[in-house]
């Protein structure tokens, strides 16, 4: 549960609002067509790579309350696997739910 | 873009981004779920996924509130996972850089992933097309995925609001990324900096306020640039 206050939870939604259309309008509106560098351009293709399985390594293999559960695990390793054979989002997102589900209906 | 030549282009966008629907109507679903679950109230959920219209972003925010991370922490983590979009704003300049400046704002504020995908690719294949058409492909390819994101996470969290699963964002969170993660791990870079950004996030899990995340990817950041860097120069050499 979220324990933060009304107004650091309205402060966080509006300021990623605004620092989110500043990124989005940043070449569009105000850049223009001048050419970002080709090392900032290199990094910016990984942002998504590098801060995503940074967000969720922790929470399947830290010290959280969930972390190193097997189920959890092998639901994560699953939708790995389908998500890079398949190239595919959605048929990711629906073996690691199955394997989700399947396995926590099986335990208990 | 207009393959048949007659379609009105904002359609023929709309009919491009249709399959997405099957992966983002899930995803927001998800989003206004979890959300509702970890406590934002149905109007936080909505003005959520108006304003910011990025689902990784928004996950990643409520993710670190239910950590207590401090407010500055959250902002800037939910605001790195949308800094690729500044490279799609410098790729689609050339193409929509001439047009009045509501205009470009309009289409900034639609900038997320889907439009982005299919108007970089219909543009490149069509780049005579008259700028008017290519905004009103994008705002095809936008707009209407745009509203079924909002409504979608609204009904996620008018659904979580009345009946309490158990559906917890550390469950969630790591399915859907993983889920858009790994179809791009297509180079050896992109695995490099996947791997990296793993690794580091759990040596520098210590460090207070979420702020071993920012470390580690922009660590990762910097490991799949080098990687690039070495594999093109290998290419060259062979």
């Amino acid at each position: 549960m979220i324990e933060a206050s009304t107004s650091q939870i309205w402060t966080v939604i509006i300021a990623t609002g605004i620092g989110t259309f500043l990124i989005r309008f940043s070449f569009l509106g105000l850049i223009g067509n001048r050419q970002l560098p080709a090392w900032a351009l290199r990094m910016l293709r990984y942002t998504p790579v590098a801060v995503l399985p940074a967000v969720i390594a922790p929470l399947l293999f830290g010290n959280g309350p969930n972390a190193m559960d097997p189920i959890r695990l092998a639901a994560a390793f699953a939708t790995l696997a389908v998500g890079v054979s398949t190239r595919n989002v959605l048929y990711a997102i629906i073996a690691g739910l199955s394997v989700f589900i399947g396995l926590t209906a099986l335990g208990g | 873009m207009q393959p048949k030549g007659r379609r009105h282009p904002f359609f023929q966008g709309a009919l491009d981004a249709a399959p997405f629907v099957i992966v983002l109507a899930p995803f927001g679903f998800l989003f206004g779920l979890v959300a509702s679950e970890a406590g934002l109230n149905i109007l936080q959920v909505l003005s959520f996924s108006i304003l910011v219209l990025a689902g990784a972003a928004q996950l990643t925010a409520i993710q670190l509130l239910t950590e207590e991370a401090p407010t500055v922490i959250v902002i800037v983590s939910a605001l790195a996972v949308n800094l690729r979009m500044g490279m799609y704003s410098a790729a689609l300049a050339p193409h929509m850089g001439d047009a009045p400046l509501l205009r470009r704002a309009m289409a900034a504020y639609l900038l997320f992933d889907q439009p982005y995908a299919l108007s970089s690719v219909a543009f490149e294949k069509h780049p005579d097309t008259p700028v008017v058409d290519k905004f009103q492909y994008f705002f095809g390819a936008g707009a209407p995925i745009a509203f079924l994101w909002y409504l979608t996470s609204l009904s996620g969290a008018v659904l979580g609001d009345k009946i309490p699963s158990n559906i917890g964002i550390d469950f969630a969170l790591p399915i859907t990324f993983l889920a858009v993660v790994a179809p791009m791990l297509k180079s050896s870079a992109h695995v490099a900096s996947a791997l990296t950004a793993s690794i580091a996030a759990l040596i520098f899990n210590f460090m207070p306020f979420g702020t071993g995340l920012l470390v580690a990817a922009f660590l990762a950041l910097i490991v799949g640039a080098t990687v690039e860097v070495w594999a093109e120069k290998r290419a060259a050499r062979t």
